[in-house]
């Protein structure tokens, strides 16, 4: 069965300015490979500057790959025009880390899951409230909070609305850029558990980046580690947990603040 | 409110002593809101002090509180705040910016927007000395090249000439490190420093923390949401919730033996350590059911009640006084009351 979603030798380069009469090339992405399989979460974990969120741009078709192919449900998405990406789009959504600043903070709840539905120009008036309610009650987002203000609601709150926001026009596959990282650790774990639960009920894919490795090992079915722009390791989760080979997932491994009981006292690994 | 039953620090000369700390913020409608109501606790020299709190606990209020830097819109209104056997709620303006970058360091969250994007590193710090300190232009630069290089071990002369952008978040932080111990200040006040870092990055600076405590006997006040941040790093923990200290004690004990409810319910929503139990992969993890209180329309009693699975009768019509469960660890709920 193919996989939802691969990724073959994807290439990024930016320049970066010019050093001694030659422009000077940044690699954000050095030959990346990886496959999905529906229904499945893959974590991606990796330091700052690993080239995760390029990745992650380039999947959502928000940035032109150098080289290297994606292919989505076997469709090459780097061989589309951009009317054509367009189409696709609403099936690969992006849910991001910081909601203050990727949701209007004076629009409603309401208005904010309606707007996909007036962007891609679906379903009558009436059509579009119910289901944005739908989409809120998905999420649970209690309704008397239909009518406040973005900016009016807390950090898990917006998460959840903006969860919902990528739900609008049922995707296949969201892309969480560290959709967990800004919140406080008890509303992590509830927007961990809405994760999974819609996961199960919608079938849905999800590409998880991340450098709470934590949290990765919690919700990832596969783990991909980046480094400098390549992965330089990746397989299921309890092998790469268990015994990791690269030297990136082992650092990354010993960073993590872990508590380890030793009688009576807690120490930092 | 809270009083005290045991001596909480051994040493003889406390470096802050906070009792009864009340603030409250008040908005444009008239409504007070009471962000912090009867704090106490002690730090003595050279002792990290890990306060524990999500968002509305009043954290960033305390932080703000000890250095009289609330809003407009926020007051002190009781309490008293001894730093150095001094009471900083009485101390005049001018005291308050001496000891304020000189006595007392703060190390804010966002280190993108603590520094001056227009001046280079090496300025930023330089000026900082010079607001506490009279010393001549070689004093000076010798000075900050010093400090530099005891927060940055290798490329200090590099980052010293470099401007802000060219630098990582590691980097910054580790310059915003340098400004705030630049004076010599005998407490840091970092709120959630490592916010922004990754995991490797984080466990540099938690580690250039612990050095710089064992060099020069800085205490620390480390305000953050991430239990396992202070797992290994602080000495206690002092946990905030809705404004007021549901527990407080020795750091390894807070996090292997909650006594406070909310303290057990907050560290059970952590994903299980994959090493212990495999089968708890993917699945649901504990959450704390409900949401803080609001504080403008408190009801009486104590604050988590209705988010508390050991409630009881007495929980809905008074709040707890603190009761020390053992020696040096105090827990303010009822199912400790003497």
């Amino acid at each position: 069965m193919q996989p939802l979603l691969k990724v073959e030798n994807l290439v990024k380069h930016y320049a970066a300015g010019r050093s001694a009469g030659t422009k000077v090339k940044l690699a954000a992405l050095d030959g990346v490979s990886l496959s999905i399989p529906s229904g499945e979460t893959l974590a991606l974990v990796g330091e700052s500057g690993s080239g995760k969120s390029t990745l992650a741009l380039c999947i959502a078709c928000l940035e032109r790959p150098t080289s290297g192919n994606i292919w989505f449900e076997g469709i090459d998405v780097t061989a589309l025009d951009e009317n054509q990406q367009r189409l696709l789009r609403p099936q690969i959504q992006l849910v991001f880390q910081d909601p203050a600043s990727s949701l209007n903070p004076r629009w409603t709840a309401l208005d904010i899951v309606s707007e996909p539905f007036l962007v891609q120009r679906h379903f009558t008036k009436p059509d579009r409230a119910v289901r944005a309610l739908q989409l809120l009650d998905r999420v649970a987002i209690p309704r008397k909070m239909a009518a406040r203000r973005a900016d009016e609601l807390s950090g898990g709150q917006k998460q959840r609305l903006a969860i919902a926001r990528a739900l609008a026009l049922e995707p296949k596959i969201i892309i969480l850029d560290e959709a967990l990282s800004a919140l406080d650790c008890s509303v992590q774990a509830q927007i961990a558990n809405l994760l999974l639960e819609l996961q199960c009920s919608l079938g849905l894919t999800y590409l998880f980046i991340t450098h709470n490795f934590a949290m990765a090992a919690h919700l990832a079915d596969q783990i991909a580690v980046m480094d400098r722009g390549r992965i330089v390791e990746s397989g299921p989760a309890e092998n790469v947990l268990r015994s990791p080979r690269h030297q990136a997932t082992r650092s990354l491994i010993a960073a993590m603040p872990r508590f380890i009981e030793t009688p009576g006292v807690l120490v930092h690994s | 409110m809270g009083g005290k039953c045991l001596p909480l620090v051994q040493e003889m000369t406390l470096l802050l002593e906070v009792k009864n700390l009340h603030a409250s913020y008040s908005a444009r409608t008239g409504e007070v809101c009471p962000a912090l109501s009867g704090i106490n606790f002690e730090l003595g020299p050279g002792e990290i002090l890990g306060v524990l709190g999500e968002s509305g606990s009043g954290k960033s209020t305390l932080a703000a509180s000890l250095l009289q830097l609330l809003p407009a819109s926020g007051k002190i209104r009781q309490g008293s705040i001894l730093f150095e056997g001094k009471n900083l709620l009485k101390a005049s303006p001018q005291d308050l910016r001496k000891i304020r970058g000189g006595r007392i360091g703060l190390i804010f969250q966002e280190p993108s927007s603590s520094l001056h994007p227009t001046l280079r590193i090496g300025q930023q710090v330089s000026d900082v000395l010079a607001a506490h300190m009279s010393l001549d232009r070689g004093a000076l630069n010798e000075k900050t090249s010093q400090l530099l290089a005891s927060v940055f071990s290798v490329d200090a002369e590099r980052i010293s000439r470099s401007y802000p952008h060219k630098l990582s978040g590691g980097q910054r932080q580790r310059v915003l490190i340098a400004q705030a111990i630049a004076c010599g200040p005998s407490l840091v006040i970092a709120d959630e420093p490592t916010a922004s870092l990754d995991p490797t990055t984080q466990k540099e600076i938690l580690q250039l923390f612990r050095t710089l405590r064992q060099n020069l006997g800085l205490a620390m006040i480390l305000i953050t949401h991430n239990p396992a941040l202070l797992a290994g790093f602080a000495d206690r923990i002092l946990v905030l919730y809705a404004g007021r200290v549901a527990e407080i004690g020795p750091a390894a004990k807070v996090l292997s033996s909650p006594q406070h409810p909310y303290t057990v319910a907050l560290l059970r929503c952590l994903p299980t350590d994959f090493d212990e139990d495999q089968n708890a992969r993917r699945t649901r993890l504990h959450v704390i059911p409900g949401d803080p209180p609001d504080l403008s329309s408190l009801e009486s009693g104590c604050r988590f009640e209705s988010r508390c699975t050991e409630r009881m009768e007495v929980c809905k019509c008074d709040e707890p006084a603190a009761a020390a469960v053992s020696k040096l660890h105090e827990v303010s709920c009822f199912k400790f009351a003497g």
